[in-house]
């Protein structure tokens, strides 16, 4: 009962200070009281105000929709109505943009790749040495639009030639969001992880012919697959995006579609900004968790692949065009728990295997003219100690290349590498090398 | 790993929550750039993705550029392709439905006619732009004209700031019209006169200033300038009487001084855009410079 008396003492010591306070500022509050006025005849002045200038630039859009009608640049003109007259052109208007890459090699090897095994690193995916001779790369024929307002899709075909027969294979169909609000963006369909720098860009716009041995080592080349994707961009002045994937899991690193056809997740991170006017950088860092039930390379269990990667662009004016340096370097840990059968002998026994092994490359890119480009890569795996693939030998390479121009849309390369993957083995590989793009101007990533 | 995604979300947000009431637009171009600094002053943040000493053509998407798409409210471009080796990226990895399409993507070329669209179009004609030639802003009339749309389109995203974007309008096109007759006047001179250019990026100049372009130093837009094309042009620049051999800031000047060499015919380096020179701070500047430099050559 205490707290009763003392709410009452309290309440009526308030309402007589109050009653004090408006009898004290009585005359203040009419004056607060016709300043709201005022400030409300204000508004509704300047409301009119903003009314009336919309309805002006609105006249003014009229003015030039007008002037545009008017102002005729007689030959403009001319292009204009013959280009519109053919109904055929006005329903060929809406085809997706189509572009096309084509790419043919001239390969010199020192040793027969059918000898060539890496210690320590079974060759998974397309991840082993290149067909000797003159041979024809792979071809891609992409096609991209809009869907309708929220969708974006793409299809990308490639076509390749192995011992003889051809290969048509659908490298990446997926359909993208282009209206999720806040910086989202979801992706649905078949496509590359965008896990690490080089695996969601297509191999024609490398510096090299072939891939890092890391990316062979590790992802099977590039790791693409059935999938779903969510990304979002950070609102904020350096660039950071963060992400996540899932995956049917066929492809290597994984393998059999494990988990009911889920069997790949990842996570991604990357940050980038500039340094200045003349330098940009790119870094991330991400995950792979794969789940194989009989892998390429005979493993099932749990694999985790992580990936950081850096990315310095240095141009002058940050005009990359005619001059520049980039250096880019990925390093990957693969770690191991699981079974490995022998793929060629399924019937043995299986070996436990929980372990690790490495990989990483650094490459440099160095332009000196408009149609000049010359580069380094050098690339090391390191191999588990122990295991079904323990080796005491960690394989690496040393790539030199050299490409020329003509435009944006084609080049010519020549490349030399010395690729050491055993104690004893070394194979010494002349690539010549051209690649050109046709159709619509492909913009590409950083 | 799930959970420390969701804290660097969560972390990001806290960071990046100042809520920024001002409309934030990104131009492609300094000139798109200056004109919106004459329409909006400070009642707009802008940034400007590239520099009079890059080629827009083929800028690098850079993660900065992203960051700075994923942030905007309104996107002014040339358009007419000139972007499309970046452009299509940024807006595809920012993730921004605002500006990548509707009201919030304002291309300039779209708002008025632009020349030289080809009849067909064939990469065997070097780089050319089945839109038409995107260099706009080198023509008063049609910046006035971008200007008014541009204004109204400032107005249509920022309707609290309606009066200020007219009032401004209506303050830079006074001065824009006075500006233009004074242009008109002092470049008499110039008119019939012929000129060599580096790209084919200075049409709508010649034609509102009523000169003429007898060669290129690019055989084919966007191929570079070669020697045996170069020796052809050194008969045509002499038997054309050419007063000059120009080229944009951002451009190699090694190929015009080579031909200016041969023919005594000056090479000049214009601005091209703002910031092209030190005379060329904004839009009055640019075409200040432009002509001075135009009509330097003529004394």
């Amino acid at each position: 009962m205490r707290p009763m008396p003392l709410a009452l003492v309290l309440s009526s010591a308030l309402i007589t200070s109050a009653q004090a306070a408006e009898r004290a500022v009585d005359p203040a509050v009419a004056a607060l009281a016709e300043r709201i006025r005022a400030l409300e005849a204000n508004a509704q002045i300047l409301q009119k105000q903003a009314a009336d200038a919309l309805a002006a630039a609105q006249a003014a859009q009229a003015e030039l929709q007008e002037m545009k009608a008017v102002r005729q640049d007689a030959p403009v003109a001319a292009v204009a109505s013959n280009g519109t007259a053919s109904p055929s052109a006005s329903a060929n208007a809406f085809n997706p943009a189509i572009s096309l890459i084509l790419n043919g090699l001239y390969e010199n090897h020192s040793q027969d790749p059918v000898n060539y095994q890496r210690a320590g690193f079974p060759l998974v995916g397309e991840g082993g040495p290149g067909t000797p001779g003159l041979h024809l790369g792979e071809s891609e024929l992409s096609f991209a639009a809009n869907i309708d307002d929220k969708f974006y899709g793409q299809l990308t075909l490639t076509m390749e030639s192995e011992d003889g027969e051809t290969h048509a294979g659908i490298e990446e169909a997926y359909i993208e969001t282009t209206a999720l609000p806040e910086g989202f963006t979801a992706r649905a369909g078949r496509f590359y992880s965008n896990i690490g720098y080089l695996n969601s860009h297509h191999t024609h716009t490398d510096f090299f012919s072939d891939r890092p041995l890391a990316y062979q080592a590790f992802l099977g080349n590039q790791y693409g697959d059935d999938g779903i994707q969510l990304r979002w961009v950070a609102p904020t002045e350096t660039y950071l995006e963060f992400g996540s994937e899932a995956f049917r899991g066929e492809n290597a690193p994984a393998g059999g579609a494990a988990h009911s056809g889920v069997g790949v997740k990842t996570f991604f991170a990357h940050a980038g900004g500039d340094v200045g006017v003349e330098n940009s950088w790119l870094a991330g860092a991400s995950i792979l968790r794969a789940d194989s039930t009989g892998g390429e390379d005979g493993f099932s269990g749990r694999d985790n692949v992580y990936l950081f990667d850096f990315t310095w662009k240095w141009a002058p004016h940050g005009q990359f065009k005619d001059a520049g340096i980039v250096v880019r370097s990925e390093a990957f840990l693969d770690d191991r728990k699981g079974i490995v059968v022998d793929p060629a002998d399924p019937d043995a026994l299986g070996q436990a295997w929980d372990g690790q092994r490495r990989g990483a490359y650094i490459e440099g890119l160095y332009r000196f003219s408009r149609s000049w480009d010359a580069g380094y890569r050098y690339d090391k795996l390191w191999a588990a100690s122990a295991g079904p693939y323990a080796s005491d030998f960690d394989p690496q390479r040393s790539t030199a290349m050299l490409t020329w121009h003509n435009s944006e849309f084609s080049l010519v390369r020549l490349q030399l590498a010395h690729d050491q993957p055993q104690p004893h083995f070394i194979d010494n590989i002349l690539t010549l090398q051209y690649q050109v793009s046709l159709g619509a101007h492909g913009a590409h990533k950083f | 790993m799930r959970k420390m995604l969701l804290w660097m979300i969560v972390v990001t947000f806290a960071i990046s929550s100042p809520v920024q009431a001002k409309l934030r637009v990104f131009a492609c171009e300094p000139e798109w750039g200056s004109l919106l600094a004459e329409l909006a002053g400070d009642a707009i943040t802008v940034d400007v993705a590239t520099s009079a000493l890059q080629d827009v053509h083929v800028v690098e998407a850079r993660p900065s550029l992203i960051a700075k798409m994923r942030q905007a409210d309104l996107l002014v471009c040339s358009g007419a392709q000139l972007e499309i080796g970046w452009l299509p990226q940024l807006l595809m990895q920012a993730g921004n439905a605002k500006v990548s399409s509707g009201a919030g993507n304002f291309m300039a070329a779209s708002q008025v006619m632009t020349l030289e669209k080809p009849a067909s179009v064939d990469r065997s004609a070097g780089d050319v732009h089945p839109d038409g030639n995107p260099h706009v802003q080198l023509d008063p009339y049609r910046v006035l004209a971008i200007s008014k749309a541009l204004a109204a389109r400032l107005a249509e995203l920022d309707a609290a700031n309606a009066a200020t974007y007219q009032q401004r309008l209506g303050d830079f096109e006074a001065r824009w019209q006075a500006a233009i007759k004074v242009w008109e006047a002092k470049a008499a001179p110039l008119k019939g006169k012929a000129v060599v250019v580096h790209h084919s990026s200075w049409i709508y100049l010649l034609q509102w200033l009523g000169m003429h372009e007898i060669g290129s130093l690019e055989p084919k837009p966007g191929v570079p300038p070669t020697s045996a094309h170069l020796s052809s042009l050194v008969d045509v620049t002499k038997s054309g009487a050419a007063i000059a051999i120009i080229s944009a800031a951002y451009q190699d000047s090694k190929p015009g001084e080579w031909l200016s060499g041969r023919t005594g015919v000056p090479a000049l380096v214009l601005p091209f855009t703002v910031g092209g020179d030190d005379q060329a701070r904004d839009l009055f500047g640019l075409y200040d410079s432009t002509l001075d430099k135009l009509l330097g050559v003529l004394k």
